[in-house]
């Protein structure tokens, strides 16, 4: 009998399989940043690409995010399959015109002629200590951007398989790395082939008949953790990690509210103009005859990301979480 | 040993890890704009090259008039006329060899059709009823861009991912004067310098981006100095002798291929005409101004050289316009008729897949039409 090597892994880890073997599986996939050669990648992901790929494959450009971004797009039309690394969340925005003006409308402007491959990894969000423009939530503004897929995990197992396939899209995707779970471990077996998760697709995380929260990326284990601490005060919260911000999963999230009755929206990013506001828009035209209560949000505040000595106050935490919960008008019920 | 000793033994060096990097001399572009025509050099040109040049110029003319023309019967949303300029756009295109790829902007129309491009399919753009009307692969042309110098980029890109599969490929990128002062055109000529793609950038210094003149866009000594700045070599060219740009692109696709690098070239030459139709050239330059120009128009140029060489006699010349005349028809003819429209296609192509999103949204235009289409059938 064999024995699956199941061991730790951390989600770092599970991205750089990834891309290990969506090169060595594909010689069109070519990796490009700062810092991703010889360093590895400041979060460490890339490491060894380089070394067992070459620089052609794995290559350290000039320090330009615009300019990545801009010749992996002609690398796209010439066929090739280009993951770039933003190094931080705050650091792509240079790349903006590129992303929006062409990554996005290559596919719609050529009428399908030319559609661009580009997985663009970006890692995002806070709670670890950054100083200032290293933990923005910039995902608010990916989705507002038809042409892109905008895709995060926010587990192990799923870094490896949304990354994978993200990099087989033949659509450009924004994949957004929580960098504070780049460390997060969970039991793994990097060998196993049935990991490769379909983009779109958002899942249970926790099965729940009170009230579903409703949610993705750094803020799962957040709302996970949420969801224990509510059986001490009678809730049974179902938790969806919604995985793919578009396209968006409306089955799987209606569905679910449909059944609790009662919805959270949980995220990082700002509340005014944030994702939060189109998925409560959303929940609400799709389940309006089955809410028991109004679709609440909770949201980073909406101010400029803070000074690291002050973020604990500005991250969605398990308390705030909860008491949006108790405003859900419970007081019908009993 | 004492302070004095050790500050005799100090000596002025530079850092320790300095050194330069290249040798700036052999980038530096020639000291005025290079010619052939009306040079000794212009004898030795090759009459087939001439004429070619001559018969693609006057049919590049005959174009920008046309669209024009288009503007006015509402046919084209908008055209951004390259009159004056009709000698680097021909030369970009015959500099090229069939497998080699162009990244235009909008207003390379001319360099596109030279390229071998549908007439009417190269203004897609500009008529407005999508926004590229042609497979990009089919003819290696890109897209014609408007977000100024952003397709330089991507030209680097192209060209550095055929290098890599060990083709042999050259890009040729397209720029406006006022596109250099844009942050995509440093990022793209540093990447090319930097990959040694087989790239080479083409600035037409047409004297104005709209109304702003060179003046406001740079204080470099040319634009073609700015090369010097990245490591690779920068050309200066009479961007309205044909022979003279056409030399110059062929020898930087050349010196692409064989692994030298980018070339950037800057071609002097000059906007005859507003911005666009849209615009007025009243209100920042002179009548004065674009006269000084006719004399060397690039048609006037080249034919005074055929003259000269006794190549441009009066049958020649009438089979020319007459050529001219003729695409000119064509064009009008076809642009006269209203493209095929389909609304539903505005969902098509945004994803490989449509998202349940667009399908939904997809099926409220539907019911859309279809009322319209009932109204107008109950109406008649
Ligand atoms: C990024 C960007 N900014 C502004 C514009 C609007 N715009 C269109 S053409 C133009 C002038 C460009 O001048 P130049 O690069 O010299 O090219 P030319 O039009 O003279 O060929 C401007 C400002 C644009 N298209 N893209």
């Amino acid at each position: 009998m064999t024995t699956v090597a199941v061991k730790p892994a951390t989600m770092g880890q599970a991205l750089g399989r990834a891309l290990r073997d969506a090169m060595a599986d594909d010689p069109s996939v070519h990796v490009l940043g700062e810092d991703v050669g010889t360093l590895g990648g400041v979060f460490r992901v890339t490491d060894g690409l380089a070394k067992e790929f070459g620089d052609d494959r794995c290559t350290d450009t000039p320090l330009a995010e615009a300019g990545i971004l801009g010749t992996a797009v002609g690398m796209a039309m010439y066929g090739l399959r280009p993951v770039v690394e933003m190094q931080f969340d705050a650091f792509a925005y240079p790349a903006f015109e590129q992303l929006i003006s062409h990554v996005a409308r290559m596919r719609n402007r050529t009428r399908g002629g030319m559609p661009l491959p580009i997985t663009i990894r970006v890692p995002y969000g806070g709670g670890i200590g950054g100083v200032e423009h290293h933990s923005d939530s910039s995902e608010a503004y990916y989705m507002a951007t038809p042409g892109l897929h905008v895709v995060t995990p926010a587990t192990v197992e799923d870094a490896y398989g949304l990354l994978r396939a993200s990099i087989a899209s033949d659509d450009p995707v924004v994949f957004l790395e929580p960098k504070r779970l780049y460390w997060s471990k969970a039991d793994w077996n990097p060998d196993a082939p049935s990991t490769v998760e379909p983009i779109g697709k958002a899942v249970v995380r926790r099965a729940g008949r009170s009230a579903t929260l409703l949610t993705y990326g750094p803020s799962v284990p957040v709302c996970l953790e949420a969801a224990e601490a509510a059986r001490a005060e009678g809730w049974d919260l179902e938790v969806v990690d919604l995985r793919s911000l578009v396209p968006f999963d409306d089955e799987t999230v209606t569905a679910s509210v449909r059944r609790t009755g009662r919805a959270v929206v949980v995220h990082e990013s700002g509340g005014f103009g944030g994702p939060g506001g189109e998925i409560a828009a959303r929940v609400t035209e799709r389940c309006f005859h089955h809410l028991e209560a109004p679709v609440l949000r909770v949201a980073g505040f909406d101010i400029p990301y803070p000074p690291p000595m002050l973020e604990r106050h500005h991250l969605p935490g398990v308390d705030r979480i909860l008491d949006a919960v108790a405003r859900l008008q419970w007081e019908a019920e009993s | 040993m004492t302070v004095m000793e050790q500050r005799g033994a100090y000596r002025p060096a530079p850092p320790p890890a300095w050194q330069l990097r290249t040798d700036p001399a052999p980038l530096l572009p020639e000291a005025e704009p290079y010619r052939v025509l009306g040079t000794d050099a212009a004898r030795k040109a090759d009459p087939e090259l001439l004429l070619r040049l001559h018969g693609e110029l006057v049919r590049g003319r005959r174009y920008n008039t046309q669209a024009t023309a288009l503007t006015k019967q509402g046919r084209l949303a908008v055209y951004p006329s390259s009159t004056g300029q009709e000698a680097c756009e021909i030369a970009a295109a015959l500099a090229l060899r069939e497998q080699d790829w162009l990244f235009p902007s909008y207003r390379d129309t001319l360099a596109a059709v030279a390229r071998g491009l549908d007439p009417v399919a190269a203004l897609t753009l500009l008529r407005g009823d999508w926004h590229t009307g042609y497979d990009p692969r089919e003819h290696r042309i890109a897209p014609l861009c408007t977000p100024l110098a952003t397709q330089l980029p991507h030209a680097v890109g192209l060209a550095h991912a055929a290098r890599l599969k060990g083709d042999d490929v050259v890009a040729l990128a397209m720029v406006g004067d006022g596109g250099t002062s844009e942050g995509d055109f440093h990022e793209a000529l540093n990447f090319a310098a930097v990959w040694q793609a087989p790239v080479v950038f083409l600035v037409q210094n047409n004297g104005f981006a709209i109304s702003v003149p060179l003046a406001k866009q740079t204080a470099a000594p040319s634009l073609a100095h700015k090369a010097v700045g990245y490591g690779m070599p920068g050309r200066l060219v009479d961007g309205n002798d044909a022979v003279a740009v056409h030399e110059v692109l062929s020898e930087a696709v050349e010196r692409a291929r064989e692994g030298g690098g980018p070339t950037l070239i800057e071609a002097v030459t000059y906007r005859m005409e507003a911005h666009t139709n849209a615009d007025d050239a009243t209100r920042y330059r002179q009548d004065a101004d674009v006269e000084a120009w006719q004399d060397h128009d690039p048609i006037v140029l080249l034919e005074r050289e055929l003259t000269e060489r006794d190549l441009l006699d009066e049958d020649r010349r009438r089979a020319v316009r007459e050529d001219a005349e003729e695409m000119a028809a064509d064009l009008r003819a076809r642009m006269n008729q209203d493209p095929a429209l389909d609304p539903m296609d505005l969902f098509t192509h945004v994803y490989a897949e449509q998202t349940s999103q667009l399908r939904e949204q997809a099926a409220l235009l539907r019911a859309e039409l279809e009322a319209e289409n009932e109204a107008d059938g109950a109406g008649r």
